[in-house]
C-alpha cells in the first residue's frame, strides 16, 4: 500500500514537474533551450524530449548467467532509483536489455545491435575480459559509451570504457602487503584458471612477492576453466606447506576446489589463504562452511555498515528478495547508471565525447563501497578490501587500505 | 554441353531452388535490411558453409562428423592471424614490451614473433594455408579413422574429442593463440578497412558468391558417378565395399572437401565480424552446426542454407524479444523440428510443394526419369571401374 501511494506520489509530482517545466517553456525560453533535445543531444542517440535509452548487455543465459544477473539486477535497482529521482536531465532511462548468452560472440553482435540499431546513449555490461575484447571494437567503431563493472587485469584503457571495478594492482598489491604483514608470510602459491586475467594477475603479485615483500613463491599452477580436480594440486600443496595460498580460480572449479580442499584437511585453521575471485556471489555455490577463515580481497563486501551501503542492501534486497547478496561487481554494476547520470548532468549533455570528457574528476559520494574518484584513464580510485569469510556467507571485513590510484599499465610489473 | 549444365544444377527443379535462393540472398535481403542487419546475415551464411559441407558429409555420405568447428576454427583462425600481424605494426604497439606484436603476446611474456605465424605475414599464402592446412588436417584424421574402418558412432565421438582437443589447446596456448579471448581487434586486409559499411556489403556479396561455389561444386560432386557411390555407401557399405571398390579413400576425398568448405566458411566470418575466437571450434558450435544441417534437411543443399538462415533468425529474434527466455523457446524448436518435420524444411516443401502446384508435380516426374537414366549409366560404368580397381590391386 505504501509503494503504491509513493508511486502515485511520484507520478504526481512527475506530472507537477511537467507541467511546471512546459509552463517554464512558455514564459522562459532560456530555461527551455537549455535542456531541449536539439541542444543536449547532436550526434543521433536515442534521446526524446522525455525519455533516454541506455543498454544493459550481460549474460541472462550459459555459465555466466550466476555471475552475471547480480549485475543485471544492480544496474536495473540504479536505474529505477534514478528514474523515481525524475531521470536524467529530465529524460527518464528506458532500458533495452540484450543476452550476451556467455558467448563472446554474441557480446559483440548485442553490442552492435544496440549501438547501431537502437541507438542507446551508453550501455552498462559486459563481464569477462574476454566478452569486453570482443564487444570493445564495437564501442570503439561506434563510438560507444561502456561501463564495465567487473574487477580485471588492466592493460587496457579505451576511451569508450569506464571501468567501474578494480584493475589488477588496485586489487594485488595492498592485498599481499596487508598478509605479509600481519601473517608474516614468506612463501606463496599462486594458483589460478587458465586465462587471461589470472595469468596477468599471478604475474604481478609474483612481482610484488619476489621484488617488494622479499618472499619466495614456491608453486604457480593453472588449471583450465571447469576443471574440478585438485588433487594432485592439493598434494603439492601440502608438500610444500607455503605461507599463504594465493588464489584465483574462477566459476564452477571453485566449488570443487575449496570442497576438496576442506576433504584434504587444509581448512582455515591449518592454512591461511587469501583469494581474489571469491565474492559473496560465489560463496552460495561454495557453501560458508567450507570458506569459512579464508580471507577475500575486494573493494566491496555486503556487509559494510556505513550509511550508503546500509541503504543500497536494504533497496536491493525489496527489489531482489531478501535471500539475494551483493558481491564485490555487482555493486561496482549499480555504479554504472550512477556515473553516467552525473557525467551527462556535468556535460549538460548526452554526446558521447562530451560525456566521456566530462565524467573524470567526478567524485560520487553516495556509492555504497564508500566515496570514489573517477580518473582521466576511466577507472576508479577505491579502496581495498580484506574481508574474512564466515559460515554465514559474509565476510567481516578486517582490513581497509587507504585510496588506492588506478593504474593499468603498471610500471615494473610488465 | 546442356545436359551437363542440367545436370549440374539438377535439372528444372534444382534451377529454380538455386534462382529463388540466388534472388533471396543477393536481392531480397540487400535491399529490405539495413547494414546492420545484412552483416548478421553474412555471418549466417558464413555458417551455412559448414552446413553445405554437412550435407555432403552426412546427408549424403552417412558420416556424421561432430567436430566441423575444427575446420571452422582453422580457416578462421588463419585469417585472423593474417589481420592482426597487420593490425600489429610497430607504431600501434608501440606501448608494448615488445612492439610489433600481437598485443595478447606481449601480455603473456613473449617477446619475439613464434615461427608458425610467421607465414601469415602474406595474404596469398595465408589464402593458401586456409585452403589446404584445414584439408590436410582432415586427410590425416580422414587416413588415420576410414583406413582402420572406424565409422559410425566411433567416428563422430573421435570428432568430437579432436575438437575439444583443439579448443583446450587454442584455450592453453594462450601466449600463442590468444587464449580464450581469440584473437580480437581486426581491422584491415592489406590496408583495406573491413569495418566501414561498403566494405561490408563488398564482403556480404563475396560471401554469398563463394556459398553459391561452394553449392555448385557440392551439387557437381554429388551428381557425378562419385555422389551415386557415396549414396551407396551411405545405405550399404559393405556392399560397396564388396563390389571392389576402396570405399576408405572415397570417405577422406570427402571428408577432405567438406574441410576445405568449412574453412572457407571460417576465414569469411573473421572477415566479416572481425575476431575469432575458441568458441567456434569446441563441441557446442560443431553441434550447433549440425542442427542447421538437420532443420534444413540433411540431403539437401539448398535446404541446409534455409536452416542455417532460418535457426539463426530465430536465434537472434528470441533473443532480442526475450532475453531470459529464448533458450527455452529454441529449444521446443529444435525438438517439434525433429519430432514433426525429421527431413527438415526441406522435407517439408517436398512434402507438400506438390500439393500446393500442379505443374510442379510434372516437372518432378522428369527430374525422375533423368535420375533413373543416370543411375543406368552409373551402372554401366561401375563394371569398368571395379576392373579398374581389380588391376590396381593386383599390382599391388
Amino acid at each position: 500500500m505504501s509503494t503504491l501511494n509513493r508511486r502515485n506520489f511520484m507520478k504526481v509530482g512527475g506530472a507537477l514537474a511537467a507541467a511546471l517545466l512546459s509552463a517554464g517553456i512558455l514564459t522562459n525560453t532560456a530555461l527551455a533551450a537549455d535542456t531541449s533535445t536539439a541542444k543536449v543531444m547532436t550526434t543521433g542517440l536515442a534521446v526524446t524530449d522525455t525519455t533516454v535509452k541506455v543498454g544493459i548487455l550481460h549474460s541472462a543465459t550459459g555459465t555466466m548467467a550466476i555471475s552475471e544477473t547480480g549485475s543485471i539486477q544492480a544496474e536495473k535497482l540504479a536505474i529505477e532509483q534514478i528514474n523515481a529521482m525524475g531521470g536524467i536531465l529530465g529524460r527518464k532511462i528506458e532500458v533495452i536489455q540484450e543476452d550476451g548468452a556467455s558467448d563472446w560472440p554474441t557480446f559483440a553482435e548485442k553490442a552492435k545491435k544496440l549501438l547501431a540499431s537502437d541507438k542507446v546513449a551508453a550501455v552498462m555490461g559486459c563481464w569477462t575480459s574476454a566478452s569486453r575484447k570482443a564487444a570493445l571494437p564495437v564501442f570503439e567503431k561506434e563510438n560507444g559509451l561502456l561501463f564495465y563493472p567487473t574487477f580485471y587485469e588492466g592493460l587496457e584503457q579505451s576511451k569508450n570504457v569506464f571501468y567501474t571495478g578494480q584493475e589488477a594492482t588496485q586489487q594485488i598489491l595492498a592485498g599481499l602487503d596487508w598478509i605479509a604483514k600481519e601473517k608474516k608470510a614468506k612463501t606463496f602459491y599462486l594458483i589460478g584458471s587458465d586465462y587471461i586475467w589470472p595469468r596477468t594477475s599471478m604475474k604481478i603479485a609474483r612481482k610484488h612477492i619476489e621484488q617488494h615483500l622479499h618472499g619466495s613463491v614456491v608453486g604457480e599452477e593453472y588449471i583450465a576453466l571447469g576443471d574440478t580436480q585438485f588433487g594432485s594440486v592439493i598434494n603439492k600443496i601440502k608438500l610444500k606447506k607455503p605461507d599463504v595460498i594465493y588464489a584465483a580460480v574462477v566459476g564452477g572449479s571453485n566449488v570443487a576446489w575449496f570442497k576438496q580442499l576442506n576433504a584434504a584437511g587444509l581448512n582455515s585453521t591449518k592454512q591461511t589463504m587469501l583469494t581474489i575471485s571469491v565474492t559473496e556471489d560465489e560463496v552460495l555455490g561454495i557453501g560458508g562452511e567450507n570458506l569459512a577463515g579464508f580471507y577475500s580481497a575486494m573493494k566491496y563486501f555486503q556487509s559494510q555498515t556505513n550509511p550508503e551501503n546500509l541503504k543500497f542492501v536494504e533497496a536491493f534486497k525489496k527489489k531482489w528478495g531478501e535471500k539475494s547478496v551483493i558481491g564485490d561487481v555487482t555493486q561496482a554494476a549499480y555504479l554504472g547508471p550512477w556515473l553516467y547520470k552525473a557525467a551527462v548532468e556535468r556535460a549538460g549533455s548526452f554526446d558521447v565525447d562530451k560525456v566521456q570528457a566530462a565524467l573524470p574528476g567526478y567524485v560520487f559520494k553516495d556509492a555504497p563501497e564508500g566515496a570514489v574518484t573517477v580518473e582521466k584513464n576511466h577507472h576508479l580510485t577505491t579502496k581495498l578490501r580484506i574481508g574474512q569469510w564466515g559460515k554465514d556467507g559474509q565476510a567481516k571485513v578486517v582490513y581497509t587500505s587507504a585510496y588506492i590510484k588506478p593504474d593499468p599499465f603498471p610500471k615494473g610489473y610488465q | 554441353m546442356n545436359a551437363s549444365l542440367s545436370k549440374l544444377v539438377g535439372g528444372k527443379e534444382g534451377l529454380v531452388g538455386l534462382a529463388v535462393l540466388a534472388a533471396i540472398i543477393f536481392v531480397v535481403l540487400p535491399l529490405g535490411v539495413d547494414i546492420f542487419r545484412l552483416n548478421l546475415v553474412g555471418k549466417y551464411l558464413t555458417y551455412a558453409f559448414v552446413a553445405v559441407s554437412l550435407v555432403l558429409l552426412w546427408g549424403n555420405g552417412g558420416i556424421l562428423s561432430l567436430g566441423q568447428g575444427i575446420f571452422f576454427g582453422l580457416g578462421g583462425y588463419g585469417m585472423a592471424m593474417f589481420m592482426k600481424l597487420e593490425a600489429s605494426d610497430p607504431i600501434t604497439t608501440k606501448i608494448q614490451t615488445t612492439p610489433g606484436i600481437p598485443d595478447f603476446m606481449d601480455w603473456n611474456q613473449i617477446t619475439s614473433l613464434p615461427w608458425f605465424w610467421e607465414p601469415f605475414k602474406s595474404l596469398p599464402l595465408t589464402i593458401l594455408i586456409i585452403l589446404t592446412i584445414p584439408a590436410l588436417f582432415a586427410y590425416l584424421i580422414g587416413f588415420a579413422m576410414f583406413k582402420r574402418r572406424v565409422g559410425g558412432v566411433y567416428f563422430a565421438i573421435i570428432t568430437q574429442a579432436i575438437a575439444l582437443i583443439l579448443s583446450i589447446l587454442i584455450v592453453g596456448q594462450q601466449g600463442f593463440t590468444g587464449g580464450v579471448n581469440g584473437i580480437t581487434d581486426l581491422k584491415t586486409v592489406w590496408g583495406w578497412d573491413t569495418r566501414n559499411d561498403s566494405a561490408k556489403y563488398i564482403l556480404y556479396y563475396l560471401n554469398g558468391f563463394l556459398l553459391f561455389g561452394a553449392i555448385l561444386l557440392s551439387k557437381y560432386v554429388l551428381n557425378s558417378k562419385f555422389g551415386m557411390l557415396l549414396l551407396a555407401m551411405r545405405d550399404k557399405e559393405e556392399r560397396v565395399r564388396f563390389s571392389g571398390y576402396d570405399v576408405s579413400n572415397f570417405k577422406i576425398f570427402i571428408f577432405c572437401l567438406a574441410a576445405m568448405i568449412s574453412a572457407v566458411g571460417g576465414a569469411m566470418f573473421t572477415l566479416q565480424v572481425g575476431f575469432m575466437s575458441p568458441s567456434f571450434v569446441g563441441i557446442v558450435p560443431s553441434i550447433e552446426m549440425v542442427i542447421f544441417c538437420a532443420v534444413g534437411g540433411r540431403a539437401s543443399l539448398i535446404g541446409a542454407v534455409y536452416g542455417t538462415l532460418f535457426v539463426n533468425f530465430g536465434k537472434t529474434f528470441f533473443s532480442e524479444s526475450y532475453p531470459e527466455l529464448w533458450l527455452f523457446i529454441m529449444g521446443g524448436l529444435f525438438i517439434a523440428v525433429v519430432m514433426f518435420f525429421p527431413d527438415g524444411l526441406a522435407g517439408v516443401w517436398a512434402k507438400y510443394s506438390h500439393k500446393l502446384n500442379f505443374f510442379k508435380k510434372k516437372s518432378r516426374l522428369t527430374t525422375a526419369a533423368v535420375t533413373d537414366s543416370t543411375k543406368i549409366d552409373a551402372g554401366k560404368k561401375t563394371v569398368k571401374e571395379i576392373d579398374v580397381t581389380n588391376i590396381k590391386g593386383a599390382k599391388a
